[in-house]
């Protein structure tokens, strides 16, 4: 079976900063993988580059065997962090949604293209706010919807950068199940970039750590450990004594 | 005072403002939602370079005009996608280099005066048959260009990297909007004026942005207030013998306030 990502010393620099370094990795299809690291550790750069945003300096990067330039954006689906959109635009729910089908701001719909919209809205439970402008939606709805644009055209590899951010904890154990039963019943590949460990225990099948360089992709179960953590977590140049003993007993 | 409204100039205004206040308004909506409303002055200003160029050369300004504001709006364009600066900075740059032109071209000329006033503030007298074809071009290619462009411009005013990631040519589409919207300044210079072009092109977005739902809405709001502000700036300017961008552009001010005060009480 074909991989769903495969990297070969993947570099990216911010004028003369590495975001990431050498990054190597091969994840199978079907997997529910999350990323997790500091700040500034290369997480959301490394999304966009599969999403086909930005462009690596050097190495190779293949998504179900094929380069990110010729792949279709049918089989991607990209879900960035909501602080990136722009609630001012002048827009309802749906047309959110029936944006990732039409790939464009279309002017017109089918009426099937809005069938199936409202099918994955009614999915969600966010069917009752599809008509609503942008600017009305709560972050959770919000994030529900940016869901559903991705989700309707029923990618095969699902990308999502920190989709928890600025929700309360029910919205998001409710979204980290649908994005799980998604995966499941889908058999969707996905990646999901996350400040949250226990929800990255609890909902995901994979962990990548990452620090600009991989610190370790494999199952949860081995991942939090404190050589790990720390290797992850604390700065080479400062001699910081941090302790997870808590976080590896997630 | 009504036998002006049998004249030639008045048609061929009246032509003109029509065709520019579709335009010019539909795009001032990508102009008011991309926050860049400083594209339009920096293109007019420009298109002075461009004028002052053409009549130090004693040829037909508008020839001179559109080919000089267009390479300025590809400079603009590539500054923007290769620098980190930012747009009002590069738009500001560029806008001072096109003035500094356009005075240094002027004084190269004797007695330019009249048709530098001209093309700064406006005038319908000024108006002549090409710019009513120049319009009408324009207007054809506006209208062939929204089928093709208006989903894709929408989705990248929308979210430019979503647009990216959905392999849409957002770069070159930048271009083809970028240089229509140098066209569509340059042709309104005349009836309009330099100074007031950015006024012209933004203020029927702002109010369509007040009133409006949906970027769908925006767009046929803006045109439908483009035009009819147009003419009715253009009749009433007529009518009290005033510049008519000014008297257009203060018409679409008053028009905007209302709103503005209507919305705020409602």
């Amino acid at each position: 079976m074909i991989n769903a990502i495969e990297t070969k010393d993947l570099n990216f620099r911010y004028g003369n900063i590495n975001a990431l370094e050498n990054i190597n990795l091969i994840i199978p299809q079907e997997k529910f993988v999350s990323i997790l690291g500091p700040n500034g550790s290369g997480k959301s750069t490394f999304l966009r580059i599969l999403a086909g945003i930005i462009k690596p300096n050097s190495g190779k990067i293949k998504v179900f065997g094929q380069s990110i330039d010729e792949i279709s954006s049918d089989l991607i689906g990209y879900v960035p962090q909501i602080k990136t959109l722009d609630r001012n635009f002048p827009a309802i729910a749906i047309e959110l949604v029936l944006s990732g089908l039409n790939h464009r701001w279309a002017l017109n719909s089918t009426n099937e293209q809005k069938d199936k919209a409202n099918f994955v809205l009614e999915q969600l439970n966010a069917i009752s706010y599809s008509k609503k402008p942008l600017n009305q939606l709560s972050g959770g709805q919000l994030q529900r919807i940016y869901l559903a644009r991705c989700l309707v055209r029923e990618p095969q590899l699902l990308l999502l950068d920190e989709p928890a951010t600025g929700i309360d904890m029910i919205c998001e154990t409710n979204l980290n199940g649908i994005i799980q039963n998604f995966s499941k019943v889908k058999r969707t590949s996905i990646l999901m970039v996350t400040h949250d460990w226990t929800s990255a225990y609890e909902h995901t099948e994979d962990v990548i750590l990452l620090n600009r360089k991989l610190i370790y992709y494999g199952d949860k179960k081995n991942a939090f450990s404190n050589e790990n953590l720390m290797q992850t977590f604390s700065h080479p140049q400062h001699h910081h004594h941090i302790t997870f003993g808590n976080l590896s007993n997630v | 005072m009504f036998e002006i409204f049998i004249l030639p100039f008045f048609y061929r205004a009246l032509i003109i403002i029509i065709l520019l206040g579709f335009t010019a308004s539909y795009y001032g909506v990508f102009i008011v939602q991309r926050k860049m409303s400083f594209l339009g002055s920096g293109l007019a200003h420009s298109a002075f370079g461009g004028v002052a160029l053409g009549i130090l050369l004693s040829v037909q300004p508008l020839i001179i005009a559109i080919p000089f504001t267009l390479l300025f709006a590809i400079f603009i364009s590539y500054f923007q996608e290769k620098s980190n600066l930012s747009s009002d900075t590069i738009i500001g740059i560029f806008f001072s280099i096109a003035v500094s032109l356009g005075i240094i071209f002027l004084s190269l000329k004797e007695n330019y005066t009249t048709d530098a006033f001209t093309y700064l503030f406006g005038s319908l007298l000024s108006v002549q048959l090409i710019d009513v074809w120049t319009s009408i071009i324009l207007t054809i290619l506006t209208t062939f260009t929204f089928f093709k462009y208006w989903s894709r411009w929408t989705y990248a005013t929308f979210d430019y990297e979503l647009a990216i990631a959905d392999k849409l040519p957002v770069r070159k589409d930048n271009y083809i909007l970028n240089s229509l919207i140098a066209i569509t300044v340059v042709v309104s210079i005349k009836i309009i004026g330099i100074i007031l072009i950015s006024a012209y092109i933004v203020i029927p977005g702002a109010i369509a942005r007040l009133l409006s739902k949906t970027f769908r809405q925006m767009t046929i709001l803006a045109i439908i207030i483009g035009v009819v502000s147009g003419i009715i700036g253009l009749l009433i300017s007529i009518l009290v013998d005033l510049p008519s961008g000014a008297v257009i552009v203060l018409f679409q001010s008053i028009l905007m306030i209302s709103v503005f005060i209507f919305k705020r009480e409602k």
